[in-house]
């Protein structure tokens, strides 16, 4: 080392501190362990919970029953299919017309204010209390279009619940797809309507149907507008989808819940068992709609 | 192709020039030596400006693009190489604010005539881009995209079959058809767009920096393959390689931006000319590697 010369470096440029270095991250790494181990926790603590407190009172004959007043004999049938049946209203309501809405925003419309500005307020919307969406339906699906207090009304309401959440993600989804797989089309002499046909939604259908399985899981578990919209806790009878009483589980749940007799804890506890169940089937039907939309896709 | 016909001979007939000193013998195709094709335009851009909203990105071009050549657009990037060919495919109608001035006309036919369907147009002219962009499809279903959106009636499996051989990829991957494009090396994915490009049989095949992901072997296959395709097909390249051109090309067009950073031809001419006889200063000190 020529210390003398005028290019000699001064020893203290750098101050590597790589012990500290390391330890901040081993900190951080620590952190992200204790913050997914406490949701664990707490899952499993909720859960375990639930499930002992189900046991007893989940079996065949609380599957296919009706409510009763005495515990024993009481079953969650008509919510079940009441839920079953909302979830397939809402499904075969958001799909088309999120998709829709998010490909005209995305793949049509041009990149102007407005369209700027309509999606921010998309994205707002999906933040309104669920409530405000009850006295909507209430106002527009029952009152307005006298649809009625009925499954239709309130599988309708969900379903403007929950569109914005649709809308937003299938946006992300699409424009998620890289310019060059629309040009490669363009180029090949397609159409829009075939670029996006063919290219875009293909290569989008993972992240839309991902967004839809949240948001359809969100509507099977929302009771406040089911409130607005005439929900019984009481209903004896499979709920007809345009007329008549319905209730579904989350309403039957906090019906059961609410009630003084520690009986009906427990079959509160077993309906959550069913709601999870039906949660399960419902994103496991998701899931094969996915894996069929994105068959041909070979990233 | 009723082009390799005899016609008489063109204006710019470059017939005389001298012997090709930076011709590589791989480009010499058996029985098609560049001379024997006419020069008979089939793109011409007479006054062409192209404007980004109030930019021009490039001003008053008149080339014309021959057949069955090879045309190799070169220059210093942001010249608007680029965007001079893909007003030959309208594929700049894609960006929103742009505009074209001027007329290109593609077989005689304006191209930004009113009634004029820029589908119809890319199907006819095609396009390879500067990264590979296959789909996220199977080999075949890449190929038989193009062939499938434009209501192709014949056998699908002959035509990608055919294809993906006049691609120079078959015996690559005839054995794993239904494996998805993505998988393939960069070079290979190249020629698979080339050959879902060639599938749709178009007459001009326009090519934005094919070669600038690849390695030097890929680029060497994809410009033996363009010597190949030539008999068929109108090839416009646009390259940052000199070498390329010089290599590749039967015609060079030297581009450059001005100090409003408009892009502009400074000359065009037989490869061979532009290369070792340059009219211009500006293309000499270019391709001599004094500037860009």
């Amino acid at each position: 080392m020529a210390a003398a010369t005028p290019a000699a470096r001064p020893a203290t440029r750098f101050e590597p501190a790589l012990m500290r270095r390391k330890l901040s991250g081993t900190v951080f790494y620590g952190a992200c362990l204790a913050a997914i181990g406490l949701l664990l926790l707490t899952l499993v603590a909720l859960l375990v919970d639930v499930f002992v407190r189900a046991a007893p009172w989940l079996d065949v004959d609380f599957l296919t029953g009706v409510p009763s007043s005495r515990p024993a004999r009481a079953g969650i049938l008509p919510a079940m299919v009441g839920t079953f049946e909302i979830g397939l209203i809402v499904g075969a309501v958001t799909f088309p017309i999120g998709v829709a809405a998010a490909i005209y925003l995305a793949e049509y419309a041009a990149d102007s204010r407005l369209n700027r500005l309509l999606q921010t307020n998309i994205s707002n919307l999906a933040g309104v209390p669920s409530i405000i969406y009850g006295i909507l339906g209430l106002a527009v699906f029952v009152r307005a279009l006298a649809l009625g207090p009925t499954i239709l009304s309130a599988a309708l309401t969900l379903s403007l619940l929950i569109l914005p959440v649709v809308i937003i993600a299938s946006i992300e989804a699409l424009k998620a797809v890289p310019q060059a797989q629309r040009e490669g089309a363009y180029a090949l002499g397609a159409s829009r309507w075939q670029m996006v046909r063919r290219s875009v939604l293909p290569a989008a259908a993972p992240g839309i149907m991902t967004g839809i399985i949240l948001a359809m899981a969100r509507a099977i578990g929302e009771a406040a507008p089911l409130i607005l919209i005439g929900a019984f806790t009481f209903v004896t009878f499979l709920p007809n989808p345009i007329e008549g009483q319905y209730t579904v589980l989350p309403i039957q749940i906090y019906g059961w819940a609410t009630r003084p007799q520690a009986d009906f804890q427990g079959i509160s506890a077993a309906a959550i068992v069913v709601v999870l169940g039906l949660m399960l089937v419902l994103n496991g039907l998701a899931l094969v709609v996915r894996a069929r939309l994105s068959r041909h896709i070979q990233w | 192709m009723s082009s390799q016909l005899a016609e008489p001979p063109p204006l710019e007939a470059v017939d005389d020039r001298p012997p090709p000193a930076v011709r590589i013998t791989a480009m010499t195709v058996p029985g098609v030596a560049a001379s024997d094709v006419d020069a008979e335009p089939v793109i011409e851009l007479d006054g062409v400006s192209c404007w980004y909203g109030s930019f021009r990105a490039v001003r008053d071009v008149d080339i014309s693009i021959e057949r069955q050549r090879i045309t190799a657009l070169i220059g210093p990037s942001g010249c608007g190489k680029s965007t001079l060919i893909r007003t030959m495919n309208r594929m700049n109608d894609l960006v929103p604010s742009y505009r074209t001035e001027g007329r290109v006309t593609f077989e005689g036919q304006d191209l930004y005539a009113r009634g004029v369907d820029p589908v119809a147009v890319r199907r006819r002219v095609g396009m390879v881009f500067q990264k590979p962009n296959p789909f996220p499809k199977s080999i075949y279903d890449n190929v038989a995209f193009g062939p499938r959106i434009n209501g192709y009636r014949g056998d699908m499996d002959e035509l990608v079959e055919r294809s993906l051989r006049r691609a120079a990829l078959w015996d690559d991957v005839k054995d794993k058809l239904g494996q998805s494009g993505m998988a393939l090396s960069g070079g290979q994915q190249q020629r698979l767009c080339i050959a879902r490009t060639i599938a749709v049989e178009p007459e001009v095949i326009l090519m934005d920096e094919p070669c600038s992901a690849l390695d030097p072997r890929s680029t060497l296959q994809i410009e033996e393959l363009m010597a190949e395709l030539k008999r068929d097909y109108t090839i416009v390249i646009v390259t940052h390689n000199m070498q390329q051109a010089a290599r590749a090309s039967d015609t060079t067009i030297f581009m450059t931006m001005g100090d409003d950073r408009a892009g502009y031809v400074v000359e065009r001419g037989a490869t061979t000319q532009i290369f070792t006889n340059p009219k211009h200063r500006l293309t000499e000190d270019y391709v001599s590697g004094r500037f860009g």
